[in-house]
């Protein structure tokens, strides 16, 4: 049942550019998806293992300065005339050398802030992506600083026997993001599904039992922050080759915010929340520009947060599940959790 | 030598103000375990209440201050009673987002009533600085740095000298106990919720007319704040008040001796160190940290 609406989704999505002309809806159906897959690596983390990472954009901005970096090359100086030269690498290396290196930038982040947790984690998370932006905007013979990274190529794939096709046109783009986006929304559903995906919701829900079951927390934890940032890294990449063009902002905190929204609202802890939340909160500007001005559609993006929370703090897809009835299975078994958790801390 | 002096002079001109963000923050986050994504937009408030007091009603420069503290304790009380009252009891992501979500819809109207472009606000102290020896600062640097201490002393008594301030210390310790002992735990997280605002909104208002007003000034104040409670320690007053300084001096120091571009970077490193190497703060009580 939940495979059928799963491929009748993606059934759709593939057939939205056959019948959607309006370049500006498709452009913002792009950018949507670029940051849906932003929000599915985070609902890893603050679905799945319950750590709320504020500095998320760091890694989208670091796998986007990467991949422009490597596609454009540059030419550093390091100390009096000691040079590091790079010279311009296809754009396909540079998308996956994004995930490389967001992923390995996700293992430094994550063995470092889970040390702490709660209020402290969310801190030291947006810290490090502050400390990124201001490096990418103070160290301007790499990164241009505030002047950008502009001219970025697109993303070119060699098909044997028929040449290049370099994704360029908004058609391609749609397709090369939802390509991306399937393949990290099954990478996702297969981990979180498999015996460490029980390990992080274990922690998730107490962390002294798993501990004392046997759980290496450091290990489970440190697995997903790698794999959030390598798909993050993976957005940022898409974004970077897609927009052409990357300042210092794609760092901006709000974007991150924007993420979030996307998996609260959709629902944490579920896999196809950030899909619903991002289209909903992907769209809405598109839906709000005509009838309103800019600051008016930021407010409203605030209080429509506000009431989500209000409302249906779990969520608009486990809500629904909820009242369909679709997530016994899965909600009795939460419910059994949350009790034996209450029982712990009772006799604790 | 004399420009370590110049420093020091600086550091404690900005170490005042970031003491009082830091103790508003402090308390709240100390006693509700509220991660207040507002009190950026709290000093925000601040400043425009001095600007509108000073160029749209035309009044006195001194009376704008307890204005903005009065408007800060307001907006504070209303925030508190409209959005964190109802979720009593909720965990601390579910109100750090909707403070996420009441940031976002205040900055926004702040940029939709009052515009973009950067203010300035006048002020009634002489344009040449005060000069001793190598050092120099101006009038209204010194006016900050007094009535950032005034307004410490004040804050210090009365969360330590009141009965108001006994029945905070005592909600942040236990507050179970602290309920059963008849203490109405409602009334002081409203109490205790608008105070820290009215800190915020007196340092907005203080640093406003010595730099410039604008919606997203009170970005960066908010995260130096978040760094000021890391560094002194949850709901450490004293430790705020340290903290405060300490960043100044990090930050004036950052900004002379390696690169301006990296002054406001100084507040998210210490954040890190701090987390990495010593999580309970640099003067708490390990106990109440987790």
């Amino acid at each position: 049942m939940k495979q059928i609406v799963t491929l009748l989704c993606l059934a759709f999505f593939v057939s939205v550019p056959m019948w959607l002309t309006d370049p500006y809806l498709l452009n913002a159906l792009i950018t949507t998806g670029i940051f849906i897959i932003g929000a599915m690596s985070l609902n890893l983390l603050l679905g799945f293992t319950g750590q709320l990472s504020l500095g998320h954009i760091a890694f989208f901005g670091i796998g986007a300065y990467v991949s422009a970096l490597t596609s454009l090359g540059f030419d550093v100086p390091i100390h009096g005339d000691f040079h590091i030269v790079h010279v311009p690498w296809p754009p396909i290396v540079g998308f996956f050398l994004a995930i490389v290196i967001s992923g390995f930038c996700g293992y430094l982040v994550g063995r470092l802030s889970f040390s702490v947790r709660g209020a402290y984690f969310v801190i030291v998370t947006i810290s490090f992506a502050e400390v990124v932006r201001l490096v990418a905007l103070n160290w301007v013979e790499l990164t241009q600083g505030p002047l950008a990274l502009t001219n970025i190529p697109s993303i070119t794939i060699g098909l044997p026997g028929l040449g290049y096709l370099v994704l360029k046109t908004k058609f391609h783009n749609y397709y090369l993001v939802l390509a991306v986006a399937a393949i990290s929304y099954f990478l996702i559903s297969r981990l979180v599904h498999s015996h460490y995906g029980r390990a992080m919701r274990g922690l998730m829900e107490n962390e002294t039992l798993a501990v004392a079951v046997g759980i290496n927390v450091t290990k489970t934890l440190t697995l997903a922050a790698v794999i959030s940032a390598g798909i993050a890294g993976a957005a940022g990449s898409l974004y970077a080759h897609y927009i052409r063009i990357i300042d210092p902002d794609v760092f901006a905190f709000i974007s991150t915010v924007t993420m979030v929204i996307m998996v609260v609202s959709g629902g944490k802890g579920s896999l196809a929340g950030p899909v619903v939340g991002g289209v909903i909160f992907g769209l809405l500007p598109v839906f709000l520009r005509p009838i309103m001005p800019p600051e008016a559609q930021w407010i409203t993006y605030g209080v429509v947060l506000i009431v989500i929370l209000f409302v249906m703090p779990r969520g608009i897809v486990p809500s629904l599940a909820a009242k369909l009835g679709l997530a016994r299975a899965g909600g009795t078994r939460r419910a059994s959790i949350a009790v034996s958790e209450r029982t712990v801390e009772e006799h604790a | 030598m004399d420009q370590l002096l110049q420093h020091v002079v600086n550091m404690l001109v900005l170490g005042g103000t970031y003491a009082l963000l830091g103790i508003g923050l402090t308390l709240i986050f100390g006693i509700m375990n509220v991660v207040n994504f507002t009190h950026g937009i709290l000093y925000t408030f601040g400043a425009y209440m001095m600007f509108i007091v000073v160029h749209q009603l035309g009044l006195n420069f001194f009376l704008a201050l307890p204005v903005a503290i009065v408007a800060g304790w307001l907006l504070g009380a209303a925030i508190e009673i409209t959005l964190l009252r109802p979720l009593r009891g909720a965990d601390i992501d579910t109100t750090m987002l909707v403070m996420i979500g009441a940031w976002i819809a205040m900055q926004s109207g702040a940029l939709w009533i009052w515009g973009g472009v950067a203010k300035s606000i006048d002020n009634p102290f002489p344009d040449a600085p005060l000069v001793i020896g190598p050092v120099s600062v101006s009038w209204l640097r010194l006016f900050v740095l007094f009535a950032a201490a005034l307004l410490i002393v004040l804050a210090y008594s009365l969360i330590n000298l009141t009965k108001l301030g006994k029945a905070m210390r005592a909600t942040f310790q236990d507050s179970d106990t602290a309920a059963l002992m008849g203490v109405n735990v409602s009334l002081i997280y409203t109490s205790t919720f608008a105070i820290g605002s009215s800190l915020a909104a007196a340092a907005g208002a203080l640093l406003g007319p010595v730099y410039v007003v604008f919606p997203q000034m009170g970005d960066l104040a908010a995260v130096k704040a978040f760094a000021i409670v890391i560094l002194g320690g949850l709901g450490n007053i004293t430790g705020a008040v340290i903290g405060g300084f300490i960043l100044a001096l990090a930050e004036e120091l950052g900004a002379g001796y390696v690169s301006s571009g990296y002054r406001d970077a100084m507040g998210f490193l210490i954040i890190i160190m701090v987390l990495i190497f010593k999580p309970t703060g640099l003067f708490a009580r390990a106990e109440r940290v987790g």
